[in-house]
């Protein structure tokens, strides 16, 4: 925990960089920039989260232990991500093995499935 | 120890800093779940929004841009005060302390009450997942997998306000009642972390949820 004050002039300036940030992002949307959307939206959402919990959350301040930990939380999302989209999204690509029947990727549902409110 | 801290300091901690430091590491421990729980929905709408980018980025037009940004800066401000509060209980100054705490419980109702007049207007067009779901024949099918992504992260978001708020306000009763200051505020500190990282999580959810596909 913080023993150490922080000015209230460094709060006032995350706060109006957080509202910026979000300024930037909603103006961006309504861009054009085809994939590159995606990459600026998720990096000002990185960004402002970086500032929360920097600053906001005083991580920075905080013992080696409890920066262990917080490392360790977004470590294990890392893995729990990249383990199950390295699955999903390349099932297609593999080779069927020889006496194997061929489906469709178990997520690809159906458009023609029944739907009796339309 | 010095005898402003012995009143304070439970008997298995030697000292303030190892208490203050034991409430920081719990309530991350706490929070590193609560990531990888949120984690798991995030991880849902990654499976499937590229295998549905046209039903998503449709279903995405009909949320409520204008009530969803406003909503952010609701929240950020709210973060902010709660930094406050925080702030005011590491200077001893009590009357800041209940204030801020208050405009932190009063920004916290004013972003669900507009999160309950966007559920509102879902109801009335017909975007709850189910039998009563309406929506151009084209997506019809995928943009029930949007809705019932938006529903399920921003109502757990929510709830997770107001279980907030409802911490929230039993500390500014006991604010009010003086049982905080410099020497032992570590209550409002762990509240304030948890409040913080449920501002994070909108500031994922809001891009994805309603800005994907807006232009």
């Amino acid at each position: 925990m913080a023993q150490h004050i922080a000015s209230l002039k460094s709060y006032y300036t995350v706060f109006t960089s957080l509202l910026v940030l979000t300024g930037i992002t909603v103006w961006v949307a309504f861009m054009d920039l085809g994939a590159l959307n995606n990459v600026v939206a998720l990096s000002i959402a990185v960004a402002k989260a970086l500032l929360v919990i920097l600053f906001f959350m005083h991580v920075r301040e905080n013992s080696q232990l409890t920066k262990l930990f917080v490392g360790a939380g977004f470590f294990w999302l890392v893995i729990m991500f990249s383990f199950t989209l390295g699955d999903i999204f390349t099932r297609d690509r593999l080779p069927v093995p020889q006496g194997w029947q061929e489906t469709k990727s178990v997520l690809t549902i159906s458009n023609s499935s029944p739907s009796p409110h339309h | 120890m010095s005898s402003e801290y012995a009143s304070v300091v439970a008997h298995q901690f030697d000292d303030i800093e190892q208490q203050n430091e034991a409430s920081t590491l719990g309530i991350w421990a706490f929070l590193v779940t609560e990531v990888l729980f949120f984690g798991g929905l995030f991880l849902a709408y990654i499976v499937y929004r590229p295998q549905f980018p046209e039903a998503f980025a449709s279903g995405s037009h009909h949320l409520d841009i204008t009530l969803g940004a406003i909503n952010t800066g609701i929240l950020i401000g709210s973060s902010l005060t709660m930094v406050l509060a925080v702030r005011a209980a590491q200077t001893s100054n009590r009357a800041a302390l209940v204030s801020w705490l208050i405009w932190t419980i009063f920004l916290g109702l004013a972003f669900l009450g507009i999160k309950g007049v966007e559920y509102s207007h879902k109801f009335m067009e017909h975007l709850i997942p189910g039998a009563a779901f309406q929506y151009e024949a084209e997506f019809a099918h995928h943009a029930q997998i949007f809705f019932t992504l938006y529903f399920a992260m921003t109502g757990l978001h929510a709830f997770h306000m107001i279980i907030g708020i409802v911490i929230l306000t039993v500390l500014a009763v006991m604010s009010w009642r003086n049982r905080f200051s410099a020497s032992y505020y570590a209550p409002v500190e762990v509240t304030g972390l948890y409040w913080h990282f449920v501002d994070i999580v909108w500031i994922f959810l809001f891009p994805l949820l309603y800005l994907i596909g807006r232009h």
